[in-house]
């Protein structure tokens, strides 16, 4: 008996058997009680509240949405504003980011200097008081509509958020619309060519001037194949307030400064680290091929720049969706704040909730990470 | 016979040495550089005189009341006359010295840590101190007032979140790292699931777990008081962190060294606690710093469920009716503070990461 005790296979099936029971045991434990509770304290459960009417109304909804409207569609609403604060917190992080990491590497004493202290001051502050830094003493310390910031009278600011004309949705504006993503496509497939012909030539081809050119040429042939008729309505001030063009609340803004200059730090960290790690011979190598400088960062330390730097940046981009939750603290309407917050209050079925709101946030987190490894699968260095 | 006289040695050109030589090759190299430089000094200029005149010489330091405040700059009266909610929220200002006595204490200990030779006395002692400054913070005992902690508020708050949260984490990081890289299955997959499952959702979604969900899991007359809740979401959230960093400590140490332990004939706690573990954690550290610097900014969220922290005690006192509009320099102030605590240990970490990497190559 002892001696089977000793025996390796035996404790490890014993421990996991153990462990089982064990925490069997704590969930079927805290189970029954929760479900006392919920009766005791009258609460209702399963999921028939998001048929339920919500009754409040929601100020910035990318779909529409009125207070008749049910607790389900709060709560695609909400995860509609996640995301779009998110694609946009992702979009101007990464440039702003690029940027700061690349100006840590220039040889330029003063503006490398520069950005390090960018990047040593704005990570060390928590998120959230940049976040009501923004909100308390920026923007909502702004003047009235009626005394707003006014440039070029078509962009104002003032404490109801940043108006700014928006062309009408016309033939004009989906042609155009249109003519961008085809140059894209073309470009793409002009990089593709070019890049084959390579391969079997050798002959380069310069693609990035037909690009740009594709992406003017497009749109102006776009314009004229539409109609002309692009019309654009311009914000006005009527009575107390703006009326016309594009709004974007204090709230989004806020949220958009905050998570941008705070992502942006970690960004510039994973560039620069991604372009120091790339050995000093590489370079070396390139210059004694004949290669020019351009070809040499185009060629040669870029490709292995980025297989060290994308990993963490994507990380970042899931920080920063997770983060975007902290809206709740400015009240801009994403998940969190209008579904697990608003409508919590509301019907009181927090587990259902809580679970549901942290089953969107794992969702985008696997999603997250099986990018992440297609990523990694296909930079794999292959070797032989 | 030749003669040779001396040569005196001839200075080296003035354009490689000197400032002007630096100027040129730092600043001045391209006109591009040129362009550069120009925009950096103009970022300067743009920043730095506006802010030294709002913070300093347009600012009023002096003064007890709102009236004193009329420089037109900054108004330090209101930091001033707030500091004590900043730095204990409304703790009775009776029995601040109790605060006080655990802070020394800290100091006690840090220079006790640098002359005590044996690590399990150190850790003896870190024990002991938590244990004390519990008792000389929350009272109850030998007379001393008991403080219950809706009492507690301000920087206090924000160690004591940051402190608990790290040190109640640590041993289950420890053993949810373990698990993960064990060769049991069942036991690899329970951690792998805790470990995604937390680090795939945001903090508040948790702390919002642990504040409303945490009191159904119990029986009727089970209570937790609502830094209890807060501390308990905030030891589950950061364990699956400090378990992630310790994995990538344990997967640096080379096969040799299970082998070796296993060869001697060690146990499995034997092999880990003896073996593995010190060598993993000493990998570790410097990410383990980078944790807690993170955690040290997210203690801010607790606002968000309902407790005092520091940044909820300068949003408070800004909400004033007396003192209303002075929320900027609460705002400043507060950076101020957040900023040093974490710019000295992501300092403190690059050091240790300098003194580390030496000895394991």
């Amino acid at each position: 008996m002892l001696a089977l005790l000793r025996n390796q296979k035996v404790r490890g099936i014993l421990f996991q058997f153990l462990t089982v029971v064990g925490l069997v045991a704590f969930l079927w434990y805290i189970g029954n009680n929760t479900v006392a509770n919920i009766e005791q304290r009258g609460i209702q459960t399963g999921f028939d509240f998001l048929s339920g009417t919500a009754g409040f109304g929601i100020d910035q909804s990318p779909i529409s949405y009125t207070e008749e409207d049910t607790h389900g569609r709060v709560f695609w609403v909400g995860l509609l504003n996640t995301l779009i604060i998110a694609f946009v917190g992702i979009v101007l992080a990464t440039l702003l980011g690029l940027v700061i990491g690349i100006l840590r590497l220039s040889k330029n004493w003063l503006i490398a200097k520069l950005a390090r202290t960018y990047v040593d001051f704005f990570r060390n502050i928590p998120l959230l008081l940049q976040l009501l830094f923004w909100y308390n003493v920026v923007l909502r310390a702004m003047p009235s509509p009626k005394q707003s910031y006014a440039f070029f009278d078509m962009f104002f600011i003032n404490n109801r958020g940043l108006y700014f004309p928006l062309p009408d949705y016309n033939t004009t504006f989906f042609m155009i619309l249109g003519s961008f993503v085809v140059a894209l496509m073309a470009s793409l497939a002009l990089n593709r060519w070019s890049n084959k012909r390579k391969e079997n030539t050798g002959q380069d081809f310069a693609v990035l001037p037909w690009a740009l050119g594709m992406f003017i040429l497009f749109p102006i042939l776009a314009y004229f194949l539409g109609g002309a008729n692009l019309v654009f309505s311009f914000p006005a001030l009527m009575g107390f307030n703006f009326k016309g063009g594009k709004t974007l609340s204090p709230e989004f803004l806020a949220l958009t400064f905050a998570l941008t200059i705070y992502t942006a730090t970690f960004i510039a960290e994973a560039v620069r680290s991604g372009i120091e790690a790339v050995s000093h011979g590489q370079k070396e190598a390139a210059t004694s091929l004949g290669l020019s400088n351009y070809q040499s960062l185009k060629l040669v330390v870029l490709p292995q720049a980025i297989r060290i730097a994308i990993p963490p940046i994507i990380n970042q981009y899931l920080n920063l969706t997770k983060n975007s939750s902290l809206a709740t603290a400015v009240g801009y309407p994403e998940i969190v704040t209008v579904f697990a917050g608003t409508s919590l209050n509301q019907v009181g079925q927090a587990i259902e909730i809580i679970m549901m709101t942290m089953l969107v946030y794992l969702f985008i987190s696997l999603a997250v990470s099986a990018l992440l490894n297609w990523f990694n699968h296909k930079m794999k260095i292959k070797e032989r | 016979m030749a003669v040779y006289s001396k040569v005196e040695q001839r200075r080296a050109p003035s354009n490689t040495k000197g400032i002007l030589h630096w100027l040129r090759d730092n600043l001045f190299s391209t006109p591009l550089n040129v362009a550069l430089t120009a925009l950096g000094i103009a970022i300067l200029f743009w920043v730095i005189p506006p802010f030294v005149k709002w913070a300093y010489t347009d600012a009023n330091f002096a003064g007890s009341t709102r009236e004193d405040c009329s420089g037109g700059g900054a108004c330090w009266v209101f930091v001033r006359m707030k500091i004590d909610m900043f730095m204990y929220g409304f703790y009775p200002s009776a029995e601040r010295w109790r605060i006080n006595t655990v802070y020394g204490f800290f100091f006690i200990m840090m220079v006790l840590f640098k002359y005590l030779k044996s690590a399990s006395l150190k850790i003896l002692l870190a024990h002991v101190y938590f244990i004390v400054g519990y008792f000389l913070v929350s009272g109850g005992f030998f007379g001393l007032e008991h403080v219950p902690t809706d009492k507690w508020g301000g920087l206090m708050l924000t160690i004591v979140v940051a402190a608990v949260g790290i040190v109640a984490a640590f041993p289950l990081g420890v053993i949810l790292a373990l698990g993960r890289a064990s060769h049991l299955p069942i036991i690899r997959s329970i951690s792998v699931t805790y470990i995604e499952f937390i680090r795939g959702v945001p903090l508040i979604t948790i702390l919002f777990m642990s504040s409303i969900i945490l009191p159904l899991f119990f029986p009727e007359g089970v209570t937790f008081d609502k830094l209890l809740r807060a501390l308990i979401g905030i030891a589950m959230f950061e364990a699956a962190y400090i378990a992630e960093n310790i994995r990538g400590g344990l997967q640096s140490i080379p096969k040799g060294q299970y082998e070796a332990a296993d060869a001697i004939g060690l146990s499995y706690w034997q092999k880990m606690g003896l073996v593995i573990l010190p060598q993993a954690l000493k990998v570790a550290i410097p990410n383990l710093v980078g944790v807690s610097i993170a955690l040290f900014q997210d203690t801010t969220l607790v606002m968000i469920i309902g407790l005092f922290d520091l940044l909820a005690m300068v949003r408070l006192s800004a909400a004033d009716s007396y003192w209303l509009g002075y929320e900027t320099e609460g705002y400043v102030f507060v950076t101020f503070i957040f900023w040093f605590f974490c710019y000295s240990m992501s300092n403190f970490s690059q050091k240790l990461e300098k003194r580390f990497n030496t000895n394991l190559r």
